[in-house]
């Protein structure tokens, strides 16, 4: 038996969460020693996802699996695996947690003064960070989709309590909306979680298996309905309009670290749900559905970035951006093209990338200025020229500049849903100019102008800071100019699902053969 | 001979691949690419230095230009069209992209406009920003601008003409905003990003129409396939194309942005808004002449937008106080000029392009020379606080002057060949919209005489303390060099040589005869400008000029010092109901969505205050619940199984 390398993944972490959690109790006497040892812990997750990468064979479809009977009678296992979807989802994963833990350094030492206790709450965050990345990297990797419940309402745990322990303002209030929202979902998933069993019961042995369930004769109208509750509970995670209010509600009071790893890594189970779950094992019901999904999603687009646009919270302001953004990937998700996907798939990423530098950068902001409000400040371009410079890099990223990272997978997402239906691309590219108005404004209004007398001194970037966003930027500006990486674990990915789907892109309407034919004719007339 | 498409003698893009000295394309782009690279993220290091590496990487790029447009003048004429691969960008089911560069006539051209005008303007502010702090970052942001320039006129495909589109329009905001601590300086450049994205609505749904219809962007091969689609289609993808292409040039509707660029320093509204950048939407419109050619009715939108924007400008250059926006008014009309040359197909695509050259050359010259104006005048803006500037700066007047016969149409000046051809082509085409080229010239001859005079004649109504003196060598060397390139840059047109040399991008065109003699309608042209000069003369060189603009002046008047209401217009239109929007969905969010339609704040309320009571644990109630809800879980399998 080969090296279980996912479920080490998945305990190296967990393990980290327990050992930073007991530090204190243990005898380790600096809240630095503590933050280095999550450091430590989040680095060896990080270590062991570039040796998957570096493993990983391109067309191998699921690899590194493990599978091991959990619950015999219902079919349930432990199974782990990746494919390109999961692989990229994990690699997200893996890279955001040191940074955000590095970003967020004085965060929890900030708010240990203020409650009193230094060592356990900086022990405490560190080690809900370290568990919340356990359980993400296996929900990526689970391929048994009750294992894949399970860990999906685990995460909901440290999330809970990193909302709840360590936002501001009224950081109860969001923590508990959070959670209803999340656990009502979660109920609604649970219901579609039991159907499949039904399901599966019905054909023989009953299997939580992915690849079983995938080729299961579900009946139309039973997987319309199982395609139903998981899209509902998969749409309140990502979140789309109109769930979506529990979003700019938390980012606005957890901390900004928190946000990172809320947003970029754990509302991505949300897409890497539908992609999995609604269209892997409802494909039927996945394009009936079609319709509703595709306008929920341009909703989500428009109304997302208009909100954007009338914050004065950056925080707020970031979160609702993210609306919008998982409009367009879930519009690219049901394309159903190759453009469509791999863009969605692309989109996850890059959001990722994207959002957590913004996220980052207007934590330094707020540390600096003392308050979350746009109106608050000013005229901090000339003090800070790289907070301004990064801020800015990370701004027109989330507003798809070409040459950035994000602009190859909303332009793929603009072309997909073109194609679609031209009128479903011009309501969707309308987000570009939104995206430049909530961006650019909240710029001018955050840094540029004569500086505030009430600021007094600011000091621009230390060391550990930059050194927190140096990977985000230099991902965004690498992937944007070189995304092979991305597409060679993304399109055999795709390929499969759409061959599985059964669907195939449109051809163009201007037949290639004409090319070739008026190219032999140049090559006589010379 | 080159290709051509057989049936439509539209020629089709047919590169080789490069070798010898096209081989080191990349290295065009690379230069400033590096240069901006090295200067922002070298810090405070590179301050003593920075600017002179800034200044030695055009240079480094112009000389590769020269060295290629040597080469290629050296061979036939069908093969001077080459194309480097560089990386496979984007590969996505039947899409495929690369990073590739393509050389051919018209990017030869702009090569050497783009490397040689920016190398000049480099050097002239070496010596204009030579006293601000922030030196480096204004030289890095050049630096990136020319690399971004470069990309879009060197790219093989549309989605790396995009690439470098962005790239100008966000060099055009870091530029425009440089001086980001005044708040008119930071809102100008929000406004020019915002308007242009509203172009780039065009550009990203032409492009996504392209993938659709020929699943491919690359020059190449949409020249090619091009004849295989519907003229609905070409028509719908060249509207698209203009709508970009009117963002980027300042044409209506999108023109708002350019009077408020002026914000930016003088350098950038000469390399920026005046020769290079604000032509791109000219450039990708002749360059898609495979398009355009297929769908007259896309041309017919080029052709009234061109002739609106060029009256439009026009006007609102007679009307600006302030020098550089007086320049900016002229410089979309100028466009104007050019638009309609390439609206006008085949007959205007090789003037439209050369239009372009001379008025890079000749409109940088006199924004420099305004820079050097004001360089000398304590940076004010305001003509009215100008006159008799020539005595004080000699170099500057002369120089400016012969910028100044060239954009007026002087016989023997580069812009007397540029203007007059499109006029021509105008008429022989369409009378009407030749005519109005033709008023065109006349207000210019108008608007240009009056900013002359009261900045370089009559009496010095220069306000206390001001002592203008002429500018540094390294400012009016540039000067003297582009004063001479707007004189003689008519040889272009020596034995129709540009339109030979272009021919085998935008195709051949069977000489029309004009409805009435070429030298009748050069003729009339002159008397035109010569009427527009003459009433400026008697208006402003006459009489004495106030220190302040007079206020009761006719609706005509009042109409051009606002802009044509352009922003009045957009305020209405866009602005406010959008800022109405924003509001009506913010309420909506909170009160419908939030509270009716999901009732979170039920949800919260109630289970919440259930959770708030056990106040001693979230922790112990939160556990509490999982293990209930993992019972739920395990006893309802249970109960479907056994059933």
């Amino acid at each position: 038996m080969s090296f279980p390398i996912l479920t080490t993944a998945v305990a190296v972490p967990l393990v980290g969460a327990v050992v930073t959690a007991a530090a204190p109790r243990l005898g380790v006497a600096s809240a630095a020693a503590i933050k280095q040892l999550g450091l430590l812990f989040s680095g060896i997750a990080l270590v062991l996802g570039v040796v998957m990468a570096a493993q990983y064979e391109t067309d191998g479809g699921l690899q590194f699996t493990e599978t091991h009977t959990w619950i015999e009678a219902l079919g349930v296992h432990y199974a782990l695996g990746v494919d390109g979807l999961s692989l990229l989802m994990v690699l997200l994963t893996v890279v955001l947690v040191p940074i955000v833990l590095l970003a967020s350094w004085h965060d929890a030492d900030h708010i240990a003064e203020r409650e009193g206790d230094s060592l356990g709450t900086t022990a405490t965050f560190v080690a809900w960070a370290l568990a919340l990345e356990g359980l993400s990297l296996a929900v990526f990797a689970a391929s048994d989709v009750f294992l894949f419940y399970v860990v999906f309402e685990a995460t909901l745990i440290p999330a809970y309590f990193l909302i709840g322990s360590f936002g501001h303002g009224d950081r109860g209030f969001a923590a508990l909306k959070f959670l209803m929202y999340q656990l009502g979902g979660g109920l609604v998933l649970l219901a579609g979680v039991i159907g499949l069993y039904v399901v599966s019961a019905q054909n023989g042995t009953p299997s939580y298996l992915v690849s079983d369930l995938a080729n299961l004769p579900i009946d139309r109208e039973a997987g319309r309905w199982l395609f139903v509750a998981f899209f509902i509970a998969f749409a309140v995670k990502a979140p789309l309009f109109p769930v979506h209010t529990w979003l700019a509600d938390t980012t606005q009071r957890a901390t900004p670290g928190t946000s990172v790893l809320l947003v970029c890594v754990l509302d991505k189970i949300g897409t890497y749900g539908m992609l999995r779950f609604c269209l892997g094992l409802f494909p039927e019901a996945s394009q009936w559905a079609t319709p509703v999904v595709v306008t929920l999603a341009l909703i989500s687009i428009v109304y997302g970035a208009l909100l954007a646009i009338g914050q004065d919270d950056v925080l707020r302001l970031i979160g609702l951006t993210s609306l919008s953004h998982f409009g367009f990937i879930t519009l690219g998700i049901f394309a159903f093209s190759s453009q469509g996907q791999s863009g969605a798939i692309l989109y996850m990423v890059n959001h990722g990338i994207g959002t957590a530098a913004l996220f980052i950068v207007a934590g330094y902001l707020i540390r600096r200025r003392g308050t979350t409000l746009i109106s608050e400040m000013g005229g901090f371009e000339k003090a800070t020229p790289v907070l301004a410079g990064v801020l800015l890099v990370a701004g027109l990223a989330t507003l798809s500049l070409p040459g950035l990272s994000p602009f190859i997978s909303e332009l793929l997402v603009i072309i997909a849903a073109f194609d679609q239906h031209w009128w479903v691309g011009a309501v969707a590219v309308s987000g570009i100019v939104l995206a430049a108005i909530y961006v650019l404004w909240a710029y001018q209004r955050i840094m540029t102008g004569p500086p505030r007398e009430d600021a007094g001194e600011v000091r621009d970037l230390g060391v550990r800071e930059i050194a927190a966003v140096v990977p985000l930027v230099a991902l965004l500006i690498g992937l944007g100019f070189y995304p092979r990486p991305l597409f060679e674990a993304s399109n055999p990915y795709v390929s499969d699902l759409m061959q599985h789907v059964g669907v195939t892109d449109d051809a163009p309407s201007v037949d290639p053969a004409i090319y070739e034919a008026g190219h032999d004719q140049a090559e006589e007339n010379n | 001979m080159f290709a051509l498409n057989e049936a439509t003698s539209i020629p089709v893009v047919d590169p080789a691949s490069a070798s010898g000295v096209f081989s080191l394309l990349w290295l065009i782009i690379a230069l400033p690419l590096a240069g901006a690279a090295i200067l922002l993220l070298g810090g405070r290091r590179t301050d003593p230095w920075g600017h002179l590496l800034a200044t030695a990487m055009p240079i480094g790029s112009f000389i590769i230009s020269l060295a290629m447009f040597v080469s290629a003048a050296g061979k036939e004429e069908g093969e001077r069209q080459y194309v480097q691969h560089l990386w496979n960008w984007v590969d996505v089911g039947s899409l495929h992209v690369g990073m590739d560069l393509l050389y051919d006539p018209l990017s030869a051209l702009f090569l050497l406009l783009i490397t040689g005008v920016g190398s000049l303007i480099h050097v002239y502010s070496i010596g204009y920003m030579e006293h601000d702090e922030r030196r480096r970052r204004f030289f890095a942001y050049l630096n990136l601008f020319v690399a971004a320039m470069l990309m879009l006129v060197l790219a093989e495909n549309y989605l790396g003409v995009f690439l470098g589109w962005e790239g100008v329009g966000l060099a055009s905001y870091l530029l425009i905003g440089f001086w980001q601590h005044k708040h008119s300086a930071a809102a100008a450049a929000k406004k020019a990003f915002v308007i242009n994205r509203v172009g780039d609505i065009g550009l990203s749904l032409g492009i996504a129409l392209m993938f659709t219809t020929f699943s491919t962007t690359s020059f190449t091969e949409v020249s090619a396939l091009a004849g295989g689609a519907s003229e609905k289609t070409l028509t719908a993808i060249g509207v698209l194309l203009l709508l970009g292409a009117c963002g980027k040039s300042a044409q209506v509707p999108l023109q708002a942005w350019l009077l408020d660029a002026m914000e930016g320093p003088t350098p950038v509204s000469a390399l920026i808004h005046a020769a290079t950048m604000v032509t791109a939407g000219v450039y990708l419109v002749v360059r898609s002449n495979f398009i355009f050619e297929r769908a007259p009715d896309a041309q017919t939108v080029v052709v009234v937008v061109a002739t609106v924007t060029l009256l439009w400008g026009a006007v609102i250059g007679c009307a600006k106080d302030d020098i550089k926006k007086a320049l900016a008014g002229s410089t979309m009309s100028q466009i104007g000029y050019m638009m309609l040359g390439a609206g006008l197909g085949v007959a205007g695509y090789a003037f439209a392009i050369f239009h372009l050259i001379t008025h890079g050359f000749f409109k940088a010259n006199m924004f420099l020379g305004a820079g050097s104006v004001m360089h000398g005048m304590d940076d004010d803006v305001n003509m009215r606080h100008y006159g008799a500037v020539r005595t004080a700066m000699p170099v500057t007047f002369l120089t400016f002057a012969m910028g100044y016969l060239a954009i007026i149409g002087f016989p023997g000046f580069s812009g007397f060949w540029s203007k007059d051809k499109i006029i021509e082509t105008a008429l022989t085409e369409n009378w009407i919209v030749g005519l109005c080229a033709l008023l065109g010239a006349g207000v210019t001859g108008f608007y240009m005489t009056r900013l002359m005079l009261m900045t370089f004649v009559g009496q010095k109504r220069w306000q206390p303390g001001v002592h203008p003196h002429e500018s540094p060598k390294v400012m009016t060397g540039p000067l003297i060099v582009l004063a001479a390139l707007s004189v003689l840059g008519g040889v272009l047109l020596a034995g129709d040589w540009i339109v030979d040399w272009l021919a085998p991008v935008v195709g051949t065109h069977a000489h029309e005869e004009p409805p009435i003699p070429a030298l009748a309608i050069t003729a009339i042209a002159v008397l035109v400008v010569a009427v527009g000069v003459g009433i400026a003369w008697m208006l402003f060189g006459q009489r004495p000029i106030p220190d302040t603009a007079a206020e009761d002046v006719s609706f005509a008047t009042r109409a051009a010092r606002a802009d044509l209401y352009g922003d009045a217009i957009n305020d209405a239109v866009v602005v406010r109901p959008g800022t109405a929007l924003v509001g009506a969905v913010l309420r909506t969010d909170g009160v419908v969505v939030d509270r009716t339609l999901t009732g979170g704040p039920v949800l919260v309320g109630g289970l919440g205050g259930l959770l708030r009571r056990a106040q001693t644990g979230y922790v112990r109630s939160y556990a509490a619940s999982i293990l209930g809800g993992s019972l739920v879980v395990v006893v309802a399998l249970l109960v479907v199984n056994f059933s």
